[in-house]
């Protein structure tokens, strides 16, 4: 069947094709022909957020969240400039999102026109693919393999500019089902490798399982899949930042999260195992540290879906090109058709090692009866909120870490974070995203004042659209994290680290119509938590905290896993000028 | 060079697994890439090497399949194995990118590049140029009174030696196409 329409027709149509019923967007003159379209349906809802950069980071909150693509839809020039923050940030972080830009009309490119600007030249670096639509025909297919890319694979963001004359022209539109792509990754993981994982398990004295956003991406199965062999095995698991959730924070072989600002238990375990199974995450600086220090006694293994992943920064033994369910399928095949084997006496005495580590507690801090302990606010927020269909997003900073360490995820994509960039100002609107997928959830953004005033116009987006979101803010009158760092790196000279002239929260949210409240006695904390609970609407929450509070545990830069700091006291003289080089 | 483990499944199939992957010896790589002929595509690849701080020594492309919208980039690179190794690895990732091969390290192969030389000279000077390109076997493919334009193809390396002998005999300009490389035998990459 051929179907005729205009390029802007089409692309409403293929978002339907796709099953798309969420489009995060802001108009302008390049792509009035699409929202002239926008206006004339009922299948597609579309978010007018304040700024580009919102549209984007909802589109991945949403994504995370649904376990589907985002799609965001912004104008040429400075709208698609706004979106470049948000298509890093979704290509550090593997989100699948697909950002539609207009352009200006073909016979336009390259005249400098008004408000033009090379958008696929600009978003090359930061897309997992980008296409420039030059024929009406071609549109629809495009937008199909935008959607195949964006969704195959590694996921990532993708972007598809569409000039004004292509959205005005008409052509033929290329259903879904008949599009077909070169681009197949494998998913199946090669069967001798995976045996000798399986063989490597049997004989294995202190295993740990280190797992990452590899684990979300692959979708709820590989979680389920996950969660079956680590019971089935006993063996601990960590988890970086992306990956908390795909096991239960609950279950008692959780050693928590793993990394610079992770756990004690989770870091000493990896550097004295004895076979680590890297599940779906990447070794990232935060996690290795000293990379010639990073565990050195342990035979590697890694599951990834990128060949570029595997032996970029850490050599692994036994390397398995292949998506994370299918390749954990045949994994507890294996295992378990070859007997179910481990050295259980040898793991057993493992996880007496690991309880002495426990023991530590590494996530104590001094309590205070006056002043509200963002480590206790949090504390207070996991009590009052994990009964709750919950969603997290964070913002970035100190807030972000220790809503890591304090709050607890028992199911995948409850949690939406800024890893691999560290975008501050991506929770907010990203808070929007997840509470589009998820009408009735409790959605909270736990916030840092600053970040937060990073996207603050988004109050806006969030009351039009009657989205509940409560903003958690850990106000500490700080640029936390980086007041942090120049204590302990910079002799405490506090270069430009604090939020002065700070609004106050409650008139602002008061402003667009949205609740306030403040509170800074520990005494008042519960109550005002429920109070934002029970409020239907968008809560803006001012938790005045402690403003010098350091986050620990801490491995700082350039140190080994088992040189981690634990507290105020060992901090002196803990970095030397190598590691102060580093980020 | 510590003992070689090698680990079936690797990610990559390759021959890299004979070597020392943490060697930092810094070696020359021919890859092939094979890639969709679509626009942006030369941008993507070049865009990788210097985002990601890689070394291109030498770079061709041209369409080899019109049917097919195929493109051949051939590339010579440098870096150490590791290095060499992500290079194909994020190669491999581009989407337009149908092949990458390292020619290197799959068998030998035959590299070839082309040369045009301009070469000002009379009297003795012209006389020497002449007699060098022609054990050079370069061409002469223009010439007038007072100069020629030599072409000349070979190695790379012949190339940079014919270049050192003109260079006393007047040579004016140069213009070189990069190394085209081809694996040796009945082998093919795309
Ligand atoms: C202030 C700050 C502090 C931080 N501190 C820490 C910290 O202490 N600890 C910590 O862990 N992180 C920390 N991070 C986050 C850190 O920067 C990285 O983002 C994070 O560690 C990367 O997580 P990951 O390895 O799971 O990889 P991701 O970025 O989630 O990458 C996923 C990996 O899985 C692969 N993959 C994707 N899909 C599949 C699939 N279907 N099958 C198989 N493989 C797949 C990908 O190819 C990739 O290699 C911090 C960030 C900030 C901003
Ligand atoms: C867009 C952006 N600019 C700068 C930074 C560097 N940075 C990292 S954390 C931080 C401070 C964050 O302060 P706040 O949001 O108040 O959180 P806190 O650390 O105090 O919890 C800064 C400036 C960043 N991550 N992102």
């Amino acid at each position: 069947m051929n179907k005729t329409m205009t390029g802007a027709k089409m692309v409403v149509e293929a978002l339907r094709d796709q099953g798309v019923d969420t489009v995060f967007g802001y108009p302008g003159g390049a792509v009035l022909p699409i929202y002239d379209e926008i206006f004339q349906q009922n299948h597609i809802r579309h978010i007018l957020v304040r700024h580009e950069q919102g549209a984007v980071h909802a589109a991945e909150g949403y994504a995370r969240a649904t376990g589907k693509p985002g799609v965001a839809l912004v104008t040429s020039g400075p709208g698609a400039t706004n979106a470049v923050t948000g298509l890093t940030d979704a290509l550090m972080d593997s989100i699948p999102i697909v950002v539609l830009t207009g352009q200006v009309p073909t016979f336009m490119i390259g005249s400098d026109a008004f408000q033009e600007a090379d958008t696929v030249g600009i978003t090359r670096p930061c897309t997992k693919h980008n296409w420039l639509v030059k024929e009406t025909d071609t549109l629809s297919a495009t937008l199909h393999e935008a959607f195949h890319v964006a969704t195959s694979g590694r996921p990532g963001p993708v972007l598809v500019d569409i000039p004004k004359d292509v959205q005005f022209a008409t052509g033929n539109y290329t259903e879904k089902k008949l599009r077909k792509s070169h681009y197949q990754p494998q998913l199946k993981g090669d069967i001798d490798a995976i045996t000798e994982l399986a063989k490597a398990m049997e004989t294995a004295k202190r295993p740990i399982f280190y797992t990452g956003g590899g684990v979300i991406n692959t979708g709820p199965a590989g979680s389920q899949l996950l969660r079956e062999l680590v019971e089935a095995t006993g063996f601990p698991i960590t988890s970086t930042l992306m990956g908390l959730g795909a096991y239960p924070a609950s279950g008692d072989k959780w050693l928590g999260m793993l990394g610079m600002h992770g756990l004690y238990e989770a870091n000493m375990a990896m550097h004295d195992c004895d076979l680590m199974i890297n599940i779906g995450a990447r070794f990232d600086d935060r996690i290795t540290g000293r990379l010639d220090a990073f565990s050195p006694k342990s035979v590697k293994a890694h599951i990834d879906i990128d060949a570029s992943s595997i032996n970029k920064v850490i050599r692994v033994d036994i390397p398995i090109l292949g998506d994370v369910a299918h390749v954990l399928e045949d994994l507890l095949k294996v295992w378990k058709s070859r007997g179910r084997k481990t050295n259980a006496e040898a793991v057993s005495k493992w996880w007496d090692k690991i309880r002495t580590w426990q023991a530590v507690d590494c996530l104590k801090y001094k309590p205070s009866s006056t002043v509200i302990k963002p480590q206790y606010a949090l504390e207070r927020l996991e009590a009052l909120t994990k009964d709750h269909d919950r969603y997290i997003c964070t913002e970035v900073g100190q807030h972000q870490m220790w809503a890591a360490q304090f709050l607890g995820f028992e199911d995948p994509n409850r949690w939406m974070t800024s890893g691999g960039l560290g975008t501050m100002g991506y929770g907010f609107p990203a808070s929007i995203g997840v509470q589009m997928g998820h009408p009735d959830a409790l959605v909270i953004n736990v916030a840092g004042e600053a970040s937060w005033l990073m996207n603050m116009q988004e109050l806006g987006t969030a009351m039009q659209f009657n989205l509940p979101v409560k903003q958690f803010i850990l106000n500490n009158e700080r640029l936390g994290m980086v007041r942090q760092w120049q204590e302990l790196l910079h002799g405490e000279r506090y270069s430009h680290s604090w939020s002065d002239a700070l609004p106050d929260f409650v008139k602002l949210a008061e402003a667009f119509g949205a609740k306030g409240i403040q509170c800074k006695d520990p005494a008042d904390l519960d109550d005002a938590i429920m109070e934002m609970i029970n409020h239907p609407g968008p809560v803006l929450f001012d938790c005045l905290v402690e403003k010098h509070e350091n986050c620990f545990p801490m491995i700082p830069s350039g140190k080994a896993h088992n040189e981690m700091l634990l507290g105020e006291a060992s901090t002196k003289g803990a970095i030397d000028a190598g590691g102060a080089v580093m980020v | 060079m510590a003992p070689l483990k090698i680990k079936k499944g690797s990610s990559s199939h390759s021959a890299y697994n004979l070597r020392d992957p943490n060697a930092e010896v810094v070696e020359r790589h021919t890859l092939a890439v094979v890639v969709e002929n679509e626009p942006g595509v030369l941008a993507r690849v070049i865009g990788l090497f210097s985002g990601r701080g890689y070394n291109i020594e030498s770079l061709t492309v041209a369409e080899v399949d019109h049917t097919g919208h195929r493109s051949r980039i051939t590339i010579v690179t440098v870096g150490t194995p590791h290095i060499i190794e992500q290079i194909q690895a994020q190669l491999g990732r581009i989407i337009p990118v149908h092949e990458v091969h390292d020619l290197t390290v799959e068998g030998s192969s035959v590299e070839r590049e082309l040369g045009l030389f301009k070469v000002a000279g009379t009297g003795e000077k012209r006389v020497e140029a002449l007699r060098l390109a022609d054990i050079f076997r370069a061409n002469v493919v223009d010439s007038t009174l007072e100069n020629f334009v030599f072409e000349i193809t070979g190695t790379p390396e012949k190339i940079d030696a014919f270049a050192e002998l003109m260079r006393p005999l007047g040579l004016q300009e140069v213009a070189r196409t990069g190394v085209a490389a081809l694996s040796r035998g009945s082998k093919t990459q795309a």
